[in-house]
C-alpha cells in the first residue's frame, strides 16, 4: 500500500493560517452568545453588579477562549497520541481528591491549586471521551463485536465513575456512564449488549439504593413528588418551578425576577441559573437559549459526520453528547422532571472548571473539524 | 484497500448509529421545549400566583384606638405617643457594646439588659428588638444626638393609652392590656404583637367600637422574611370616639370627696334620663400602670388588698340598704291600701312571738304617721306596716325600683343583689319564711343586699317618676370633630307604675329628713336657696347586737374595730321641688348614715347643681355606640 493511502488526499500538513481559516466561526459565535447570556444572568443574579460573579466569569471566558483555540489548532494526532496520558493524569487527580480534596457542599469535589480550584471530575469527562475515542479507533469493526475487546473500555469507564460516585457526585457519574454509553453505541457495540446492561442495571437498582446517601435518596423521592414536603427537600424544586412558570411567555423583565432576587431560588448563580433566565425572559428567553444549544449540538453532530477518521468522529460525537447531557440534565432538573443532581448549565452557570472544560471540549470538536480529512493509523502513527 | 473498505463500513455504521443518537437527543430536547411550554404557558397563571404568594405579605396596621371623652368633650382616655428604643442586631454589630453605650445615656435596668440579649439571640438579625418603652422627650433627644455612636439603635413611635384622670376614672373606664389567650376570636388584629384590648369598664364594654378596623400594608419580603419594600397601604379606620354621660369635673370632685374615707362608693345620676354623671369607688388604682405593664408584685398587691381597689364597688359592692329601703316599704304599704295618715305607736321596740325588735331610738318615737316615720326613720312603724303588707309585696315594689336585679348599666360586672321573697328563701336557703324576717327586711336588713348603683337608680325613679336605666355611654362621634347633623334621641323611659300622690308622700318625707330641724339628716342639708336636697339616711349593721349588749348600752361605732362598724348610706335627690339629680353614697364601715354618708352626698349634690351638667350644652352625638359581644 502506498504510504499516502494512509493520509489525506488533500494536503495533510496545514499551516497555522490555513487552520485559523478553517476554524468553525459559526460555532465560536454561538458559543459567545451562550456565554454572553450567562454573564448577563450573573449580572442580574448579583442585583445588577459585575461583582462577584459576572466579572470573574468574563475573565474565565477569556482564559477559556485561549484554551479553546489552542485545543482547536493543535493537531488532532497529538490529541490522539496523548489521549491515554491525559486520561491517566485525570484519573490520578480524581484519586487525589479522595486524599486531599476540599469538603465542598458535603461532597469532595475540588482540588485546590491555589489559583484555580479544579474539579477533576469535569476534566475526567473530556479525558474519558478522548481515551474511549482512541481505543475504539484502534480496534476493527469485527473486534468491537467481541466481548473481550470491550473489557478494557469498560474498565476505563468504571474506574473514574466509581471514584466520582464515591465523592459522592451522582450527576457526574451518571454523565460519565451515559456519554461512554453513547460512544460504545456509535462505535458499533451490539444492540443486545446494551439491552443486557440495562436489564442488569435495573436489577441492581434496589441494591444500589441502599448505598445512596440520605440526601440523595431525598432528592430522588422529592423528584417523584416535589410538593410532598414544600419546605423541606422539595423546596428547591418547587421554588424553581414557581420561578420558571411565573415567567410566563415574556418574563418579568431583566433583573425583575422576584423568585430569584428575593432569594426564594436556591443556587441561582449556578445550577438554577436557567430558572432565573426563564423567570426574567419567559418562554421567549428559555426557548432561545435552548435553540442556541440545539444549534451548537447540531454543529457537533455535523462535524462528527464529516470527519474521516474514527477517532475524530467518536471524539466529536462524545463531546457533543457530553454537552447534550449537561444541557438536558440541568434543564430537566430545574423544570422538575429530573432529580436535583447538581449538574450545571454549561457555559452559563457560574463556575470555572465547567466553563473551561466545556470550552476546551468545544475546541476539541473544532479540532476534529479542522483536521477532518487527516487519517490516522490504528496505532496512531500517521502513515509509514 | 481492505482497511479502507473496512473504514468505510465503520463510517456507515457510525453514521447510522449517530443519526439514531442525534434523533434521540432531538426528541429529548423537544420534550424540554414541551415542558417549557407547559410550565410557562399552560401553568403560568398558577405559578404566577404562587410567586406572588411567596413574595407578598399582608401586614396588619393596628388602628388608633378611639378616644373616650366626657359629655363636654374632655378627654378621659386618649392615645399618647410612646417612644421606644429598638435595636437591630445586624446593624448594631457588637450588641453588648451598643447596649453598654446606650445604658450610659438612658436608664436601663439589669432585667431589660438580659431580656434584650436573649431576644436578640433568638430573633433574626433584621428583626428589631424593643430595648425600652416610654422614653421621655429628654431621653429621645439624647439617643438621637448620640446616634452615630449607637449603630443599629433607632427610636420608634408607637401609641399608648393615656388616662389623664388616672385613678379617679379607673373603675368607669377600665384599662387596656395585652390580649390573653382566651380573648382570641380568630380576628387577626388580636394576634398582632403589642396589640391591646379593653379589659374592664367602658374600655371592655365598647371595645369593638373603640378598636376600629385594621389597615393593611402589602409588603414585599424575601425568602428569609426580610421586608424589601411596601407595595401598598390601606390605613384602616380609627376607633370611634366614645362620648360618656360622665362629667369629668364632677367625677374628679366625687372621687376626691370619697378619698376622705377608706372604702366608699358614690353614684350621681340624672333622674330624667338615667345619665350617670359620676361614679366613683375608692380605693382605686392607676390604669396607666396597666399599659406599661405591672410587675407581679404590684399586681398581687392590688389583688390581695383588703379594700379591693380593683372592684368597682358602685356596681359590684353588695350592702344591706338599711333605712334607705324604707321608701320602698312605704310605697308598698300605700299600694296595699294603708293610708299615709295611718299612725303607729313606737315604744322603742316591737314584740313578735318571743322576739323583740328594737327601734334605733331606744325610748321610741311615740305616735308616728308615714311622713314622720320617714323623717325620723322610725323602725317600729315599718315593722308594723310590713306585717300588713307582706314581704312579697315589698319585694315586688323593690324590683320595680330596680333593686334585686341587674339594673342594666352598660358595664360588665354588675351584681344583682338580693330582695328576698318567700319563694326566694325556700329556693336559696331551703327554709320557709319566718314572720320576723319580714320585719328585718322592712328596715333593709337581713337578706336584702343592694349595690350603690341600684340605690341611685331607686332614688332616680323615686325622684323622677320614670323607670330610668342608668347609662354611661351617650354614643359615638365619628372622627374627632363635632358634627351638628343628626343626633341620638335621649332615652325616653316609661313612667313608674306608682300613683304620683304616693311618690309625693315619700318625697315629702325625704324632704323633711334633710330640711326639717328634727329630720335625721338636717345637719347635712343644703342651705342655698333652690338647691335644697331631699334624702334618706341608712345605717347597715354588719353585726348582731346581743341582748346583753343592748342592756349594757350599745357600743359606739367609734369604739369598734373598723371591720365591725356599720356601713353608712345616704340616698338623696335635688333640687327638692324640681328633682334633676340624685346621689347615692355608701361608706363601708363608716358608722352612721347621717353623720358620715349624708355630708358627702350633700357636698356632691351641691357641686353637681353648681356645675349643672344636664343643663349645659353637651356634645352632639351621631350614633349609638356599638357594644362588644364579649361578656
Amino acid at each position: 500500500m502506498p504510504a499516502d493511502a494512509f493520509l489525506s488526499t488533500r494536503n495533510p500538513e496545514m499551516t497555522l493560517r490555513q487552520k485559523v481559516w478553517q476554524l468553525n466561526w459559526g460555532m465560536v459565535l454561538l458559543l459567545c452568545l451562550v456565554v454572553a447570556v450567562g454573564i448577563a444572568m450573573l449580572f442580574s443574579a448579583a442585583n445588577g453588579s459585575m461583582e462577584p460573579w459576572a466579572s470573574r466569569q468574563l475573565m474565565r471566558f477569556g482564559l477559556g477562549a485561549v484554551i479553546m483555540f489552542a485545543a482547536a489548532l493543535i493537531d488532532i494526532r497529538l490529541w490522539f497520541r496523548f489521549a491515554y496520558l491525559f486520561y491517566f493524569g485525570s484519573l490520578l487527580l480524581l484519586g487525589a481528591v479522595e486524599v486531599m480534596g476540599d469538603i465542598g457542599m458535603g461532597a469532595q469535589r475540588w482540588i485546590d491549586f491555589g489559583v484555580v480550584r479544579l474539579q477533576p471530575s469535569e476534566l475526567m469527562k473530556v479525558a474519558l471521551i478522548l481515551a474511549l475515542a482512541r481505543y475504539f479507533h484502534g480496534i476493527s469493526g469485527e473486534e468491537v463485536g467481541r466481548p473481550t475487546f470491550l473489557l478494557l473500555p469498560i474498565g476505563l469507564v468504571l474506574a473514574p465513575a466509581a471514584l466520582v460516585l464515591k465523592q459522592p457526585d451522582l450527576g457526574t457519574a451518571g454523565m460519565l456512564l451515559l456519554a461512554a454509553g453513547a460512544m460504545f453505541f456509535c462505535a458499533g457495540v451490539r444492540w443486545w449488549k446494551f439491552a443486557l446492561v440495562i436489564v442488569a442495571g435495573l436489577a441492581v437498582m434496589p441494591v444500589a439504593w441502599q448505598f445512596l446517601h440520605d440526601y440523595q435518596k431525598d432528592r430522588v423521592l422529592t423528584f417523584l413528588n416535589p410538593e410532598n414536603d414544600p419546605l423541606g427537600a422539595g423546596y428547591h424544586t418547587l421554588q424553581a418551578m414557581i420561578g420558571f412558570g411565573s415567567g410566563a411567555v415574556t418574563g418579568k423583565g431583566f433583573m425583575q425576577g422576584t423568585q430569584s432576587h428575593l432569594n426564594f431560588l436556591p443556587e441561582k448563580q449556578t445550577d438554577f441559573i436557567f430558572t432565573m433566565l426563564a423567570e426574567e425572559f419567559g418562554l421567549v428567553g428559555s426557548l432561545t437559549l435552548l435553540g442556541l444549544y440545539c444549534l451548537l449540538l447540531a454543529y457537533g453532530f455535523a462535524i462528527a459526520f464529516r470527519a474521516r477518521n474514527q477517532f475524530a468522529r467518536l471524539l466529536a460525537l462524545g463531546l457533543t453528547t457530553n454537552l447534550f447531557l449537561y444541557v438536558f440534565i440541568n434543564m430537566s432538573m430545574v423544570m422538575g422532571i429530573f432529580p436535583v443532581v447538581g449538574v450545571p448549565l454549561p457555559l452559563v452557570s457560574y463556575g470555572g472548571t465547567v466553563l473551561l472544560t466545556v470550552m476546551a471540549s468545544m475546541g476539541l470538536v473544532m479540532s476534529c473539524y479542522i483536521h477532518r480529512d487527516i487519517r490516522i493509523s490504528r496505532r496512531g502513527t500517521p502513515g509509514a | 484497500m481492505l482497511q479502507k473498505n473496512e473504514d468505510n463500513e465503520r463510517q456507515r455504521s457510525f453514521s447510522r448509529r449517530a443519526l439514531l443518537l442525534g434523533g434521540a437527543q432531538s426528541l429529548l430536547l423537544a420534550g424540554l421545549a414541551g415542558r417549557m411550554y407547559y410550565l410557562q404557558v399552560i401553568e403560568a397563571d398558577r405559578y404566577k400566583t404562587l410567586a406572588e404568594d411567596n413574595r407578598i405579605n399582608l401586614r396588619l396596621l393596628p388602628p388608633p384606638r378611639g378616644r373616650i371623652v366626657d359629655r363636654f368633650g374632655l378627654p378621659l382616655a386618649s392615645n399618647r405617643q410612646n417612644f421606644r428604643v429598638v435595636l437591630v442586631r445586624e446593624h448594631a454589630g457588637d450588641v453588648e457594646m451598643v447596649l453598654k453605650a446606650l445604658s450610659q445615656i438612658i436608664d436601663l435596668d439589669d432585667h431589660d439588659y438580659k431580656r434584650v440579649l436573649r431576644e436578640v439571640s433568638r430573633k433574626r438579625g433584621f428583626v428589631p428588638v424593643t430595648v425600652r418603652e416610654n422614653l421621655t422627650w429628654d431621653e429621645v433627644s439624647r439617643v438621637e444626638v448620640n446616634g452615630p455612636e449607637l449603630p443599629g439603635v433607632t427610636i420608634e413611635m408607637g401609641q399608648i393609652r393615656d388616662y389623664p384622670f388616672a385613678d379617679s376614672m379607673a373603675h368607669v373606664l377600665g384599662y387596656v392590656a395585652a390580649v390573653a389567650e382566651r380573648d382570641l376570636t380568630g380576628e387577626p388584629l388580636l394576634e398582632l404583637p403589642g396589640f391591646r384590648i379593653g379589659k374592664n369598664g367602658i374600655e371592655q364594654k365598647y371595645d369593638l367600637a373603640l378598636r376600629g378596623s385594621a389597615g393593611t400594608s402589602q409588603i414585599e419580603v424575601n425568602a428569609y422574611g426580610r421586608v424589601i419594600r411596601e407595595l401598598s397601604r390601606d390605613e384602616g379606620k380609627r376607633g370611634d370616639e366614645l362620648v360618656l354621660t360622665i362629667d369629668g369635673g364632677l367625677q374628679t370632685f366625687t372621687h376626691q370627696r370619697l378619698m376622705a374615707e377608706q372604702s366608699a362608693a358614690a353614684v350621681v345620676m340624672d333622674v330624667e334620663n338615667g345619665d350617670v354623671l359620676a361614679m366613683a369607688s375608692v380605693p382605686s388604682f392607676d390604669p396607666n400602670a396597666f399599659n406599661i405593664g405591672l410587675t407581679v408584685k404590684q399586681w398581687n398587691d392590688l389583688l390581695n388588698d383588703q379594700l379591693h381597689p380593683l372592684t368597682n364597688k358602685a356596681l359590684a359592692g353588695l350592702y344591706a340598704p338599711g333605712s334607705t329601703f324604707k321608701m320602698v316599704v312605704a310605697l308598698a304599704a300605700l299600694k296595699s291600701g294603708i293610708r299615709s295618715d295611718h299612725k303607729v305607736f313606737c315604744p322603742g321596740h316591737m314584740t313578735l312571738g318571743r322576739s323583740r325588735f328594737h327601734c334605733w331610738k331606744r325610748h321610741g318615737h311615740g305616735w308616728v304617721d308615714m311622713h314622720d316615720a320617714i323623717k325620723h326613720s322610725c323602725d317600729v312603724y315599718f315593722y308594723d306596716v310590713s306585717r300588713k303588707v307582706g314581704v312579697d309585696n315589698i319585694a315586688a315594689m323593690a324590683n320595680h325600683f330596680g333593686l334585686g336585679q341587674e339594673v342594666g348599666i352598660d358595664l360588665f360586672g354588675e351584681r344583682a343583689g338580693v330582695v328576698p321573697t318567700r319563694d326566694w328563701k325556700l329556693a336559696n336557703v331551703g327554709e320557709s319564711w319566718q314572720g320576723g324576717e319580714t320585719l328585718i327586711t322592712a328596715i333593709g336588713q337581713g337578706f336584702v343586699l343592694t349595690t350603690p348603683l341600684q340605690l341611685a337608680t331607686m332614688t332616680a325613679r323615686l325622684a323622677g317618676g320614670r323607670q330610668v336605666i342608668p347609662r354611661l355611654s351617650r354614643g359615638v362621634r365619628a372622627g374627632a370633630g363635632p358634627t351638628e347633623a343628626g343626633g341620638v334621641a335621649p332615652p325616653d323611659f316609661p313612667p313608674l307604675d306608682v300613683p304620683l300622690e304616693h311618690l309625693r308622700v315619700v318625697r315629702d318625707g325625704m324632704d323633711a329628713v334633710s330640711n326639717h330641724p328634727r329630720g335625721t339628716a338636717y345637719r347635712a342639708r343644703i342651705e342655698e336657696e333652690g338647691l335644697e336636697l331631699a334624702g334618706k339616711t341608712g345605717t347597715a349593721q354588719v353585726r348582731r347586737i346581743s341582748m346583753a349588749e343592748r342592756a349594757a348600752g350599745v357600743t359606739k361605732n367609734e369604739q369598734l374595730p373598723w371591720r365591725r362598724r356599720d356601713h353608712a348610706l345616704f340616698v338623696s335627690f335635688a333640687p327638692v321641688h324640681k328633682p334633676r339629680y340624685c346621689c347615692a353614697v355608701v361608706v363601708e364601715h363608716g358608722g352612721g348614715g347621717s353623720a358620715v354618708a349624708a355630708p358627702i352626698a350633700r357636698d356632691i349634690l351641691l357641686e353637681t347643681q353648681r356645675r349643672d351638667p344636664s343643663g349645659r350644652r353637651s356634645l352632639p352625638i351621631i350614633a349609638p355606640a356599638q357594644i362588644a359581644e364579649r361578656g
